[in-house]
């Protein structure tokens, strides 16, 4: 970067700095009450926000049937993130907004402010099919700041083992780039476990990594390849193949439920379970109809089963004294977050979606586990 | 006139009750993107208003641009208070998951408390729409709007109390929830002086903006200014004082008594609804200054259907009306403002009921007639309880 790009890309930062410093200040508080300073420069600056994070889709690749990779680029309240984090995305489809974990597949030392998304389109997934058929530049999301405790820490590990499964190679390849990008010279084996090694979104991009690296292994394998079938479960032979001493190595596996407890059990039977660092993507569920389940009020600690009865009867009966105030359903005086889980809507029978999002207890009964912030 | 839900059976009552239902459902399922573009336009004009009604207001010595940034301004606020705000709160764009959108974080231009406003608007008021002696909507503590409310002397000022409450509209409603008129007789709903520390806080905060922040800042022109936005607040009270009042006053609403409406169905609970609501006619930007307010009889059968709706489906609900033989109450502002004013001088004077007086207590033979049909039915849950509202369908 030249001096006088710096200088310039310098003094817009100061710029908006200053622009945020004022459009937050106090005076222009009071004079844009109640609604807020963004709501005004919302007119003359679309992705302006105070400090949510937003961004807009720059480049949309389809590497593979079935997935789709997006390039994003954020405004300046993002921070970066770190190799193996996940960020919460938002997305408006027909009128609702849907929000979706996705960890960011790029390297920490990418172009600033930009990420990289691979979205799987599952076959009951709202989300990642819109995406898949739908994403197109221009487009904008919203992100949360990054999150996770899945992360490759500092200082660099000299000898990784990276494992994944399916759509569980977006942050484990975050980690690998990320290696790559600061000539990382321990040992590095990568192994990832598709379906089929040609239909895989990263077969390019894995097969130029390959040979970055002084001590860098690569193993793609294909369950459902003609070779690769009976190589679906982890093995401790398979493992040895990939790297002899692999119990020694900081190992970081991501992938399906099956995935992560066959590592789980080969690492705690080694008795070197203290190098195994897991993060499970479990795939979207159907829901269910029935009405029992587990329901948790986390600002209180309280946890119940589930009786079938409203949510608001049943908090009641757990001790606790929501507002309310109709309870039909009209008022929304007993609106309450929903943290996880579905319900049921008693008066058109509509199921929810697992996010966060707010309900009105009066009207809602669970339909499997839920979680409250009551 | 006779009492209309005297005249249909418990089976026509609950036909009725799932006919709505599922209308209601019908559109529900229909909501997405062209609603949530309604609502953002909307939000934009607004804000686009306000800001060049302010930007205008500092080149208030020029006549024109004084008054061009008052109306500006007051279309601001009115826009900002009926088809934005009034609707956003009911939970009308929840659905949307937009936390702009939220019914339960929304704030407004005016000097009411949002959080008070959904306490006495969407809780008291829609649930025990033209009860006497629950919804506090009938004459707002100050005004006498029902016979059933004893005449006194201090009822000669009915007429001025009125003019006073439409041009401090927005502190009227900013109060409404201390429920003064109780004071001595029982709690409100929260502590006094917890909704007072509310009131005291958003009155302050619309008082800096619009009669100190803003005129001091024009310089020389202050006093302009302060009268600029004086202006655009009366403005907003008198157009929203006259809408609301024709809501559930004109001739032909009926009033309820708390007795029988204790336990009531789905049904019973629309027909109240409609019997105590009426509609204005006018064209598509007198619906939307009105905050669809116009529709009041839909906005009250579904109170968290987008506002917008209301009038594709105000053609079905009058055909609903029509084959249950109910009345439809409608008519165009003046007609309808008309009847209000005539309704609240007439009850400055003691004397003789109004001729179209609908009111249930006046027909004592058609409380015994329902009586008899609410036990006959098997299906309704009895919990006991009061008012609570049975009228949710079982699972």
């Amino acid at each position: 970067m030249t001096a006088g790009r710096r200088s310039a890309t310098f003094g817009k930062q100061v710029f908006t700095e200053m622009s945020n410093r004022v459009a937050g200040s106090g005076l222009v508080r009071a004079l844009t009450a109640p609604h807020g300073p963004e709501r005004f420069l919302e007119l003359v600056a679309p992705s302006f926000a105070l400090d949510e994070v937003r961004a807009e889709v720059v480049r949309v690749q389809r590497p593979v049937p079935g997935s789709v990779t997006l390039h994003l680029r954020t405004n300046h309240n993002w921070r970066g993130h770190r190799a193996g984090q996940f960020v919460n995305v938002t997305i408006e489809i027909d009128g609702r907004r849907h929000v979706r974990c996705y960890s960011p597949a790029c390297s920490e030392h990418g172009p600033e402010r930009e990420l990289e998304l691979t979205v799987r389109a599952h076959p009951h997934g709202l989300v990642s099919r819109h995406l898949n058929d739908h994403a197109r530049p221009g487009m904008v999301l919203g992100l949360s700041r990054p999150a996770g405790e899945f992360v490759l820490p500092h200082p660099r590990p000299d000898h990784v083992l990276l494992i994944s499964g399916g759509s569980g190679i977006t942050p484990v390849l975050a980690m690998l780039r990320t290696l790559t990008d600061e000539g990382h010279d321990g040992r590095i084996t990568f192994v990832h476990y598709t379906q089929r090694v040609r239909e895989h979104p990263y077969r390019e991009l894995l097969e130029r990594l390959a040979g970055r690296l002084p001590d860098l292994g690569v193993r793609v394998i294909g369950t459902r390849d003609g070779a690769g079938r009976g190589s679906a479960h982890l093995t401790r032979r398979q493992l040895r193949g990939f790297d002899r001493d692999y119990l020694e190595a900081e190992t970081y596996v991501c992938g399906p439920p099956a995935l992560i407890a066959a590592a789980r059990s080969i690492w705690e039977r080694a008795g070197a379970e203290q190098r195994l660092h897991r993060e499970s993507f479990l795939p979207a569920t159907v829901p269910s109809g029935d009405a029992t389940g587990r329901i948790s009020f986390t600002c209180s600690g309280i946890e119940t089963t589930s009786s079938g009865l409203s949510l608001l009867e049943q908090a009641e009966r757990a001790g606790l004294s929501p507002a309310y105030g109709c309870r039909m359903g009209i008022c929304r005086t007993c609106t309450t977050r929903k943290l996880a889980g579905r319900v049921r809507d008693v008066r058109g029978g509509e199921v929810s979606g697992e996010e966060p999002q707010d309900i009105q207890l009066c009207v809602s009964v669970p339909a499997g586990d839920v979680e409250l912030e009551l | 006139m006779d009492d209309p839900r005297a005249t249909l059976t418990t089976e026509q009552l609950d036909a009725l009750g799932e006919e709505l239902d599922a209308l209601r459902r019908r559109v529900m399922d229909d909501l997405g993107e062209p609603d949530l573009a309604y609502i953002r336009n909307l939000i934009k004009a607004q804000r686009a208003l306000e800001a060049s009604g302010r930007g205008l207001l500092f080149l208030s010595i020029f006549p024109p641009a004084w008054l061009a940034g008052v109306t500006a301004l007051s279309l601001s606020k009115i826009l900002d208070n009926m088809e934005i705000g009034h609707n956003v709160m009911h939970g009308q764009y929840d659905w949307t998951g937009d936390p702009t959108l939220s019914s339960s974080r929304f704030e407004w231009d005016t000097a009411c408390p949002a959080d008070q406003w959904r306490h006495s608007h969407n809780y008291i008021h829609h649930t025990y729409t033209n009860i006497l002696g629950k919804d506090r909507d009938i004459g707002y503590g100050v005004l006498r709007m029902s016979e059933s409310e004893p005449w006194s002397p201090r009822w000669l000022g009915n007429p001025l109390y009125a003019l006073a409450l439409a041009v401090f509209f927005q502190y009227g409603v900013a109060l409404h929830d201390l429920e003064i008129e109780n004071l001595g007789k029982r709690e409100a709903e929260r502590p006094r002086r917890e909704l007072l520390g509310g009131i005291w806080r958003k009155v302050r905060s619309q008082t800096l903006k619009d009669y100190v922040l803003f005129p001091l800042l024009s310089g020389p022109q202050a006093p302009l200014v302060l009268a600029g936005n004086a202006t655009a607040n009366l403005a907003r009270n008198l157009w929203a004082f006259s809408i609301i009042f024709c809501g559930h006053f004109p001739e032909g609403t009926v009033e309820f008594d708390e007795q029988d409406t204790a336990e009531e169905t789905r049904g019973e609970w629309y027909l109240r609804q409609m019997l105590g609501s009426a509609n204005l006619t006018g064209g598509p930007v007198f619906h939307i200054l009105s905050g669809n307010l116009s529709h009041q009889i839909e906005h009250h059968l579904f109170p968290d259907i987008p506002a917008r709706r209301y009038g594709e489906i105000s053609r079905e609900v009058k055909a609903i009306c029509e084959r249950y033989g109910l009345p439809y109450n409608s008519g165009p502002l003046h007609t309808q403002l008309g009847s209000v004013f005539r309704k609240i001088a007439r009850l400055a004077l003691p004397g003789a009921a109004a001729p179209t007086q609908t009111s249930l207590p006046a027909a004592p033979v058609a409380k015994k007639e329902k009586a008899a049909p609410r036990t006959r039915t098997g299906t309704r849950d009895r919990r006991g309880q009061g008012n609570r509202k049975r009228a949710l369908a079982a699972g």
